[in-house]
């Protein structure tokens, strides 16, 4: 559950370089209205470095945006590959985000 | 888009060069077991295959080749040595991956695989598993322990093989179907990352940023015990664009300085970096940033230092990586498509030419000569463009020979030479199977068994040899053996027996061995009579036949056999000589035409052969073969064609001189059409009809013998 005043953004299927152009403009409207932001990508079952990118990007707009993303729920998939890419402790989990 | 098949196509043709390559070198090493030159490359070309492989997630081809190097590895470090057994279970392991490549080739999965070939794999990494077994330093898949031993320790900086990577990729990564994920988890495969840190800084903002773009650089912290080669070589594919830094365990300050030099950050910031990653201590560190303020204020310190580090640890250069980097490859689908464009050149050119000459214009007459001088040039180059060197044909036969000798028991090596003589792309991929034809022939029933060699004081171990070099304007391909050759008597009572020759005939010596290329002297019986000499000889025959080629044999009972094959330089266009039959031109190819003669007029009705020069000519009407109803002209000329030791005349209307012929292919409707090979278009825009001169010849009475026996001669006075 998310806490009070937090918004889920919930992302489905693939996010990799074949869905990613179609994947930006969704991904970024959903980050307004700007504000507490909590990244759901539990559905997401692939991702690549586009992915992870895109994932990046929206945390910075978010912050330009005076609010923050927080990543709630990954998928294995997810979690795999910011292991990988060194992202891992790139989002601020909800727990740090409560406090 | 990127267009993964293209990509799958390069991997697909590079693993099948570089298995070419291993089995090459397994082959050399049977030699040299001792050199470490040669182990390596075999080394390598199974550490490449498995890294692109990796890329495409082809697990089952990554795990098969890990197993393999895994072995080679050994052998590589001293601890096992490679034995013909060893050699030829590595030898079947590349058999297995090159199927495994002909099935991504056909298009299959590798998720549906025959039972068979799966079995095969299983039991050859059970077989290779074998060398692996009481290894106490199989360590290449479990360096973990000692991995996180060194990542708690930042403060002692690096252990033995602790590389870090400093990973920038170029924009157009992604786009290229390269994903970085990959290469790391690849990286994986040989080591163990300890430390990843993402560099987001290039990201631009939200508006600018173009999501198939690749803005991520990384820092690597990774334990491996590959060399840096290998680690480099894990990046192969994206070298181009990308900044691909490896800094080595251990590494002198002049090379991590040159490290942090090349990356596109602040030293300084790149350094603590390396830091975080536990690739440097705090002290390393200091110790290299610290001249950076002492050398803002003296620059002449700046360019040497950069001169001095440049060649310690910079990125070692794409060439010295890929070999010969002036070589490019090109799809054959391009040449071809260029060399029909020149097609129609000559064509045009050739229309251009006469309408200039019908047009009296001097200027102009002299202005298309020089065009079609230039086009002629134009033609030649761009059909050397399709020449590719015979050598690596003739290399697949060192495997062969290694096989069919151990296979028949017999001690034989294979001596190759002419490797370099080149020709058409086409010819060359169409010859291995006439080659390997001969080639086992050779060895099956050419050399005699170690027993005769013996008792007769000939060398134990028997030769083959293939040989290649060109000859007026064709190449020349020869398989010998220094077996015990052919016996003419053997081979002339079987063509009579089976009614190929007569018994009043006389022939020379050559053509009597040459008839084991007739269709009908290849039968199972012929085997055990003539020791097998002749199986499917007469498909070797067919089959270079189609190319425009020609074979022949030498034996010297004793000695040797020797088979000769002729061929064409190329399949596109030819010189030819031009004919016309009533309205119609024909193309005879120039280089079958030994001379033209006149009919001698009225006497020859209903017969179809003359003297010439005291030989008898058989000929064909051409008016006749083709249904010409015109009024034949009052004289007509004859064309003496030779082909494969067959001579015959043409008779037709008028001889028009050579033309440069572009040889197309007849549509599936003249499948059927005996006596035409393709057509080419005239200057005027006619069309005219190239002849089959192999296979007119066919129609033709096989020996002259045949025909003086069956009726008296027309003498030709």
């Amino acid at each position: 559950m998310p806490a009070e005043g937090i918004r889920s953004i919930r992302l489905e299927g693939a996010m990799t370089i074949y869905s990613a152009a179609e994947a930006k403009p969704s991904l970024l409207d959903q980050l307004n209205p700007p504000g507490q932001l909590a990244l759901d990508l539990s559905a997401v079952d692939e991702i690549d470095c586009a992915g992870l990118q895109l994932l990046a990007l929206a945390r910075e707009e978010a912050r330009r945006a005076g609010g923050e993303l927080y990543l709630a729920e990954c998928s294995e998939a997810v979690h795999e590959a910011l292991a990988l890419g060194g992202l891992a402790s790139f989002f601020a989990t909800e727990q740090e985000a409560g406090e | 888009m990127i267009d993964m098949g293209e990509v799958l196509q390069t991997f697909i043709a590079e693993s099948q060069e570089l298995l070419q390559q291993m089995e090459q070198a397994l082959l050399d090493i049977e030699q040299n077991p001792d050199d470490p030159d040669t182990l390596n490359a075999i080394f390598r070309a199974a550490h490449t295959i498995k890294g692109s492989a990796g890329l495409f997630g082809f697990d089952l081809i990554v795990a098969f080749t890990h197993v393999a190097e895994s072995v080679l590895d050994r052998a590589r470090s001293g601890e096992l040595p490679i034995d013909g057994t060893l050699s030829a279970l590595l030898l079947e392991a590349g058999d297995h991956l090159a199927g495994l490549i002909a099935q991504l080739d056909a298009g299959a999965s590798l998720e549906a695989l025959p039972p068979g070939i799966i079995t095969r794999g299983e039991a050859l990494i059970g077989r290779m598993g074998q060398y692996l077994e009481a290894s106490p330093s199989e360590a290449r898949g479990e360096p973990a322990t000692s991995a996180s031993a060194t990542a708690s320790e930042a403060d002692t900086g690096r252990d033995e093989g602790h590389w870090h990577l400093s990973l920038r990729f170029g924009p157009d990564t992604l786009r290229n179907g390269m994903d970085p994920l990959a290469f790391f988890r690849y990286l994986n495969t040989f080591g163990r990352i300890l430390q990843v840190e993402a560099l987001t800084e290039r990201l631009p903002s939200a508006a600018e940023m173009d999501p198939e773009t690749c803005y991520l650089g990384f820092e690597l912290a990774f334990v491996s015990d590959a060399d840096k080669a290998t680690i480099e070589g894990a990046f192969e594919f994206v070298r181009e664009d990308s900044l691909v830094q490896v800094l080595s365990p251990a590494a002198s300050p002049d090379a991590l300085r040159a490290h942090l030099d090349a990356l596109p950050e602040d030293p300084a910031d790149a350094g603590e970096r390396l830091l975080r990653c536990a690739s440097v201590s705090r002290a390393e560190l200091d110790a290299v940033l610290a001249p950076v303020t002492a050398m803002t204020e003296a620059p002449a310190v700046v360019a040497q230092t950069t001169l001095m580090k440049a060649p310690v640890d910079g990125p070692v250069p794409a060439a010295k990586l890929r070999g010969d980097n002036s070589l490019i490859r090109v799809d054959a689908g391009k040449l071809d498509q260029l060399i029909n464009l020149i097609g129609e050149l000559i064509i045009a050119g050739a229309g251009a030419r006469m309408i200039a000459q019908n047009s009296g214009l001097g200027a102009m007459v002299e202005a298309t000569e020089v065009l079609s001088r230039l086009v002629e040039e134009v033609r030649d180059s761009a059909l050397t463009l399709r020449m590719v060197q015979i050598g690596g044909t003739f290399n697949r036969f060192q495997r062969v020979v290694r096989d069919v000798a151990r296979e028949l028991g017999k001690d034989i090596s294979l001596q190759i030479s002419g490797g370099d003589t080149e020709l058409d792309k086409t010819v060359v991929e169409k010859i291995g199977d006439p080659l390997t034809h001969l080639v086992r022939n050779a060895m099956d029933h050419g050399i005699e068994p170690l027993e005769v060699r013996r008792a007769v004081g000939k060398p134990l171990q028997g030769r083959v040899s293939l040989n290649a070099y060109h000859e007026a304007g064709g190449i020349v391909i020869e398989v010998s053996d220094d077996g015990g050759g052919l016996d003419p008597q053997k081979i002339l009572a079987k063509a009579m027996q089976r009614g190929l020759v007569t018994d009043g005939q006389t022939l020379a010596e050559k053509d009597i061995l040459n008839l084991i290329f007739e269709p009908g002297f290849s039968t199972a019986e012929t085997v055990s009579n003539l020791s097998g000499r002749g199986v499917g000889m007469d498909v070797v025959k067919r089959n270079i036949t189609s190319l425009r080629g020609t074979v022949e044999l030498d034996s010297t009972p004793g000695v040797g056999t020797c088979v000769r094959i002729r061929l064409p330089l190329t399949l596109a266009i030819i010189d030819g000589f031009l004919i016309g039959v009533g309205q119609a031109s024909y193309v005879v190819p120039l280089d079958m035409v030994e001379e033209c003669i006149e009919l001698p007029p009225g006497h020859l009705d209903g017969r179809d052969y003359l003297e010439l020069r005291g030989d008898v000519l058989p000929f064909i009407r051409l008016r006749q073969l083709f249904d010409e109803a015109s009024t034949p002209p009052r004289r007509e000329n004859v064309v003496v064609v030779r082909y494969a030791g067959t001579r015959a005349g043409l008779v037709v209307d008028q001889l028009l001189g050579e033309f440069q012929t572009v040889i197309k292919p007849l549509g599936k409707v003249f499948h059927q059409v005996s006596g035409l090979s393709g057509f080419t278009i005239l200057g005027s825009g006619d069309v005219a009809l190239i002849l089959d001169i192999p296979g007119l010849l066919g129609h033709i009475p096989r020996t002259p013998n045949d025909l003086r026996q069956a009726s008296p001669v027309a003498t030709l006075t």
